[in-house]
């Protein structure tokens, strides 16, 4: 984020450090928390934060995309499942000693890898230039829609069916008549008219056989 | 208007020199631009917010008053004249009132809930215009930006289920989580078509793409009636309103999400609810109805003018349409809801895109072309 050799900390600098020093600190949060809704929690607010370091970027569409998906949708059926099941932690902790030693490798392996490529890239954190500043009237979501419907078209729609298929999958494998359900047709339901369910009827009251005078019978009797 | 306005407007700049001069005085020159910056940011904030709240208290008011003339009753009419300092008389009550956590309950979660709720309802008011020039932040992806925010308030709702360690309220989060994130997907569709419409995701844009020589015919709920309905129910649904209030269904889990919740905390989720109200009337008003622009012709003077009344009047009528829903619609059952809102308005949106977008090749398109 810093100019080369300017080391004044402008606004942004700081602004990027502040997230990035909350997006660490949620991320190790996700993994060490014991309440499995917290560590979900804190993944919502990873995501948050990474799309305030895109906007620092001057890429808002894809960080405006990335709260929509990732925070709106994404995130919300994570919890719906996660606080439904009974996660049992203890059970969970169980191996923990046993895999450790495994386990520990392999993050090795990861940070080695991440920082080979970081390292080799660009020579050093320091010096990713700023992205140009942009002439006015650019939209972000303009350009990238031009890409993705022209260069990068074909990727594009088999991305999407890609993701239809996991769609009619997912439907399919849980879309089963059950016998027991009493379903209802709600176009049925709805073309109900009041002759089908109700029979009015109209009949003459009859005399009280008790007193003379009952004379006067009200002949619209309204008994349905 | 602007001579009735204009002291109003020069008292404003003479109290910002004064505040620029102490600023500057204090932090000196190289520190005071981005301090006055805040300032002058926060006040605008404080602009936006305080007659929105304002509104929220004497929208509750207002519903309680129409759902009473709908069923022949008077409404509130004890405090103050004709009723009108009952939201204050309920505010001063809420605000005393003991805030009880259960016991059980995640203390810290369900503190939070309630800010998770209401903070997406204010920081979409961030990019509401309310005119060409006012608005706090003309930002180019405005309505991506109001999808993104308003998303985020379903956190509130399940959070609060989920910490207040009670059967109902968890009910209730799971009802009302299923049921915004079904109503988002046709409610992203309709704004699509309003932005292929508009060319532009930028509401000040969207507005400006509804003015023509046709008033009132030129706005976007001609071309895009089926999209305009599908966001209104949907709306109606996002905010968690009757007939689409099973989140709350009193009959069946008796508050649902906030049962555990009292005084100043249940307040807040109140006061989200009635802000994403107001919010959804606006961006109805917004982009389908024309937003300031009026539906008179421009040589009717002061009615034809294009004005921030006629956003007020339009969101107010919105707004009402609300409460009219609430009196006279019974409660959704929750496999209606799920039906309606799947097998309904996503075909619908789904299809009036295809036919917008083939619509807009054709010259039968006379509405905004780029």
């Amino acid at each position: 984020m810093r100019g080369t050799g300017n080391t004044r900390m402008t606004f942004q600098t700081f602004i990027f450090y502040f997230l990035s020093t909350v997006l660490v600190v949620a991320a190790l949060g996700v993994i060490t928390a014991r309440n499995p809704i917290h560590a979900a929690l804190l993944l919502v607010l990873a995501f948050f934060t990474s799309s305030g370091i895109w906007l620092l970027l001057q890429a808002e569409f894809l960080a405006i995309a990335l709260v929509l998906v990732y925070v709106g949708a994404v995130m919300v059926l994570f919890l719906f499942v996660v606080m439904m099941l009974d996660i049992n932690i203890a059970k969970l902790r169980e191996g923990f000693w046993r895999y450790l030693p495994l386990g520990s490798v392999v993050a090795l392996v990861l940070v080695v890898e991440m920082s080979m490529i970081l390292m080799h890239r660009s020579g050093g954190f320091g010096d990713v230039p700023m992205p140009p500043s942009l002439p006015a009237g650019y939209s972000n979501t303009k350009e990238l829609g031009l890409l993705i419907y022209t260069e990068y078209v074909y990727p594009f729609e088999i991305a999407a069916v890609i993701l239809l298929v996991a769609i009619v999958a997912a439907i399919a494998l849980t879309l089963r008549k059950r016998k027991l359900s009493k379903y209802m047709d709600p176009s049925a339901q709805i073309g109900i008219r009041r002759k089908d369910r109700v029979r009015i009827v109209t009949m003459a009251s009859e005399d009280r056989q008790d007193t003379k005078e009952s004379g006067k019978a009200d002949g619209e009797g309204k008994s349905a | 208007m602007s001579a009735v306005f204009q002291p109003i407007v020069n008292l404003g700049y003479w109290l910002w020199g004064l505040l620029t001069t102490v600023t500057v005085a204090i932090f000196g020159n190289e520190i005071a631009p981005y301090v006055l910056y805040g300032v002058n940011i926060l006040l605008l904030i404080v602009c936006i917010v305080a007659p929105l709240m304002l509104s929220v208290a004497y929208l509750t008011l207002w519903e309680r008053k129409v759902i009473g003339w709908i069923q022949l009753r008077i409404g509130p009419n004890r405090v103050g004249p004709m009723g009108l300092l009952q939201p204050i008389a309920d505010g001063v009550k809420l605000m005393v009132k003991e805030i009880i956590v259960p016991s059980g309950a995640n203390k810290l979660l369900f503190v939070v809930a309630p800010i998770l709720a209401i903070m997406p309802a204010l920081a979409a008011w961030a990019v509401v215009p309310f005119d060409p020039e006012m608005v706090l932040a003309n930002i180019d992806a405005s309505l991506l930006y109001i999808m993104a925010i308003t998303s985020m308030g379903v956190y509130g709702v399940i959070i609060a289920g989920w910490a207040s360690n009670s059967k109902y309220a968890f009910l209730g989060a799971m009802r009302s989580a299923a049921q915004i994130v079904s109503y988002e997907i046709a409610m992203g569709f309709a704004l699509v078509g309003v932005l292929m419409a508009a060319q532009s995701l930028n509401l000040v844009e969207i507005v400006r793409g509804q003015q023509s020589e046709f008033g009132v015919f030129g706005w976007f709920w001609i071309p895009l009636f089926p999209l305009f309905l599908t966001y209104l129910i949907a709306g109606v649904a996002e905010t968690n309103r009757a007939p689409f209030d099973v989140a709350e269904g009193e009959s069946e889990i008796v508050a649902g999400f906030h049962v555990e919740y009292s005084g100043m905390t249940f307040a807040v989720f109140f006061l989200a609810e009635y802000a994403n109200m107001i919010l959804v009337s606006f961006l109805c008003a917004l982009m389908f109805l024309g937003g300031w622009l009026s539906p008179f012709p421009a040589s009717w003077g002061v009615l034809g003018a294009s004005s921030f009344l006629w956003l007020l009047v339009k969101a107010f009528l919105v707004v009402s349409s609300f409460l009219w829903f609430r009196a006279t619609f019974p409660r959704y059952r929750y496999d209606q809801i799920m039906r309606l809102g799947w097998k309904v308005f996503i075909p619908v949106t789904l299809v009036w895109i295809l036919v917008l977008g083939a619509w807009m090749q054709t010259p039968l398109w006379i509405w905004w072309k780029s």
